[in-house]
């Protein structure tokens, strides 16, 4: 047992943090609101091989466990970088595992084309609202007992959101089917896993920022010529955020673990971690923003950036309600029978 | 992060469920809803396995159980919904004892202690002091070679089958409040001690005691006069981990599904298969995971030997404010006659439910309230500024 990273896991984290805070900076973010994606910082990322550094080192990825992409992913959260990284993590994993030798491998490996996957169930041939739908230039989606392939779509048009995500529909007409049958859809549903409990880690990692940017805020602000940070009132409400993130971050990193080592228990972690996650990272910033009044509600403001992507990111997995459903299936006996 | 838990710590995991199953009966968990939460017999046959005194650090002479073998009886007993406020007193005061207690104390109480032969209670909380435990007010004066004690102390839990209880005094008055404390355990069958049952709206019962010129030998002195918070910080210290409190709910949604497997609403449909009691219990079940990843963080840390401090706050605000409203929900859920009491009939799974709806929100109160806890975190790991 051991439940902090490693000295090789710190160094990753260090080169990373050191990546982000040049290429995902808050003013970044911002420009690329309208697009979701900033190509810019895609491309730095590409020259340090994370889109890789998942995948098989016989296809020429980096070999590394998911635990490693998930130090990734928890700085993705905190400085809520428009990029892909989950959703190209989990969707070149899937090709790779099913279709090694997909001509598009390699320029999955290197990051010079991006992947994702339709996590909503496919309609009339269409993926709908795809996370980095709009940018991807190869979505895997289940159809049937088909996993398909959808790439090279001219039509593709970005639906503004929440969360300024690169949300869009895909056509699977003419997608090309990479597998079939009961191990290969399985397999479908394993990399939705990966991508809960990645995103859950996110989820974790943003949760973590927002609370910081309001404990920062409540040591500067002053009203009735104390700190509002003095106020037990708040001092209550951040504890209790932080409380939630800090367990959605034992679970979550429980949870990678869990899938990473094939335990039975990843596929019921992965969900659960996610839900937590999800609300654990909007109570936090919604207490961030309340506690720097009105002027939280200013686009100005960045804590607004964290409350919004702490609702959309979760959100393109579909309605909770349903997950919960799932997971109780998973979990739970049903009624007497005898 | 490795998640794993060392083999020896899963066959240990595998000895305490056996024992578990061998030991804790219906009547063992029953005896507990009789006002006691200590079952004499249980107790005994934990100890008997070696298992208190093995919690005991091995640097004091414990019996050396690694601190995550301890963390995995521990949340073993838990699940199981097994007492245990008798067996963390007592592996407590023995390690405080063993470090900083003198001779005498070493070797009157100890072995008893964790021989499962004799208890042992707290004495802090005073009718006007409980969160601001420093501020006791319960006199403690020298008189030759003896000691006078005279006060009150509130929610002396166990007392009333203890034999001795570790109690916080005031030997001091001149100086601030933390300065002026001393620890003493008195022997409860002392002359001039009263106890009284205080009894409270779940089925435990707690006891106030009384402290009329109650005169005692210096040997029963444990650490230095007016050094009582240094014997404080170190029960605290050696509280972490063994105290419970990580999972509370467990048995609760164990009950739960189990009625709700075998009940049927007026229509016809079982509980179980109405989607707002699914979510529910996934909620909780979720809430238990999380209460799981706090309390396998503070047992690594406690393995690494790290003083944690912040991270129990965390863990005992979650799984006893989660456990609440877990409390909540299941009695909702089981409708109207989930309100009735223990024995009752038609009471589900024999009235437990009402019973942890009842029992719940001690769990926020005692141990240290969640306001306290909240601000400890505020304070200790936000940095915010001292309110106090
Ligand atoms: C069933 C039971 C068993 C117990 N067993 C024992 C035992 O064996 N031995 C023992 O010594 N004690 C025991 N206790 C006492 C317990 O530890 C205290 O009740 C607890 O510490 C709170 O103290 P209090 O009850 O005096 O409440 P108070 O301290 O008076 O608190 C009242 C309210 O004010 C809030 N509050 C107080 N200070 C602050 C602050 N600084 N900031 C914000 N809010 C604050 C509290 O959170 C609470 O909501 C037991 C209590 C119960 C109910």
């Amino acid at each position: 047992m051991y439940l902090r990273l490693n000295s090789d896991e710190l160094a990753i984290q260090d080169i990373f943090r050191s990546f982000f805070e040049s290429e995902c900076s808050i003013e970044r973010v911002r420009t690329s609101q309208h697009t979701g994606f900033d190509t810019e910082a895609w491309e730095r990322l590409v020259e340090t091989g994370a889109p890789g550094m998942c995948l098989p080192e016989h296809i020429g990825g980096g070999g590394a466990p998911l635990t490693t992409g998930a130090i990734v992913a928890d700085l993705v959260g905190e400085f809520v970088a428009p990029l892909p990284f989950i959703e190209h993590l989990v969707a070149s994993r899937l090709l790779a595992s099913l279709a090694p030798d997909h001509d598009l491998i390699p320029a999955l490996v290197s990051g010079e084309k991006i992947a994702s996957l339709a996590l909503q169930p496919t309609e009339d041939d269409q993926a709908k609202l795809v996370p980095g739908g709009a940018i991807a230039d190869a979505v895997i989606a289940c159809k049937g007992n088909d996993l398909v392939l959808a790439s090279g779509d001219d039509s593709i048009s970005l639906l503004r959101n929440t969360a300024d995500l690169p949300l869009a529909h895909r056509s699977l007409n003419g997608a090309e089917t990479i597998a079939s049958g009961g191990a290969a859809v399985e397999r479908f549903f394993r990399a939705r896993s990966e991508w809960q409990a990645l995103m859950a880690v996110a989820l974790t990692g943003l949760g973590r920022k927002a609370v910081d940017i309001g404990v920062a805020y409540a040591k500067e602000r002053y009203q009735f010529g104390v700190l509002i940070g003095s106020f037990q009132g708040l001092q209550h409400g951040f504890a209790s955020a932080i409380t939630g993130v800090e367990g959605s971050h034992f679970l979550s990193n429980r949870a990678v673990s869990a899938l990473e080592n094939d335990s039975d228990l990843g596929e019921r972690l992965a969900g659960m971690a996610f839900l937590f996650a999800s609300e654990a990272a909007l109570d936090a910033s919604a207490a961030s923003l309340q506690y720097h009044g009105g002027y939280g509600f200013a686009e100005e403001y960045d804590i607004q950036l964290y409350y919004r992507r702490a609702k959309g990111w979760p959100l393109q997995f579909g309605d909770p309600g349903v997950e919960y459903q799932r997971i109780a299936n998973l979990c739970l006996p049903s009624g007497k029978v005898a | 992060m490795d998640w794993s838990f060392p083999p020896a710590a899963e066959e240990f995991r595998t000895e305490v469920r056996a024992f578990i199953d061998e030991h804790l009966t219906d009547d063992v968990i029953s005896s507990t809803h009789q006002g006691t939460i200590h079952n004499w017999d249980f107790h005994k046959k934990i100890a008997d396995r070696g298992w208190l005194g093995g919690a005991v650090p091995s640097e004091l002479g414990g019996g050396g159980k690694s601190a995550l073998e301890m963390a995995v009886m521990i949340e073993e007993l838990q699940l199981a919904g097994a007492p245990i406020d008798g067996m963390g007193v007592a592996i407590v005061v023995a390690s405080v004892v063993l470090e900083l207690g003198n001779d005498h104390l070493k070797e009157t109480i100890v072995p008893k202690l964790l021989s499962g032969e004799t208890l042992i209670s707290f004495g802090y909380t005073e009718p006007d002091s409980g969160s601001d435990v420093a501020a006791a007010q319960t006199r403690a004066v020298k008189d030759g070679e003896e000691w006078v004690i005279n006060g009150q102390k509130m929610w002396t839990t166990m007392a009333h089958i203890a034999d001795y209880v570790l109690l916080l005094t005031r030997t001091n008055t001149d100086v601030p409040k933390h300065k002026g404390l001393t620890f003493f355990i008195v022997p409860l069958e002392t002359s001039g001690i009263e106890i009284q049952p205080v009894h409270t709206m779940g089925t435990e019962r707690s006891n106030a005691t009384f402290y009329d010129d109650v005169r005692i030998g210096d040997e029963w002195r444990i650490g230095d006069i007016d050094g009582g918070w240094e014997i404080m910080k170190a029960a605290l210290k050696y509280e972490r981990g063994i105290a419970g409190g990580q999972f509370p709910s467990p048995p609760l949604i164990d009950a739960f599904i189990e009625h709700a497997q075998k009940t049927e609403r007026p229509d016809g449909s079982s509980i179980i298969d109405d989607p707002v009691v699914r979510e529910r219990l996934v909620r909780s079940l979720i809430d238990v995971e999380v209460c799981r990843g706090f309390a396998y963080n503070t047992a690594f840390l406690a393995s690494e030997g790290v003083m944690f401090g912040v991270e129990g706050s965390m863990t005992k605000l979650f799984a006893s404010e989660s456990y609440k409203k877990h409390s909540k929900w299941f009695l909702d859920m089981a409708g109207t006659e989930g309100l009735l009491y223990l024995g009752e009939e038609g009471a589900p799974v024999g009235g437990v439910i009402d019973e942890h709806f009842r029992h719940a929100p001690v769990t926020t109160i005692y141990g240290g309230t969640s306001e306290i806890s909240r601000n400890l975190i505020a304070e200790g790991l936000l940095g915010l500024p001292r309110t106090r």
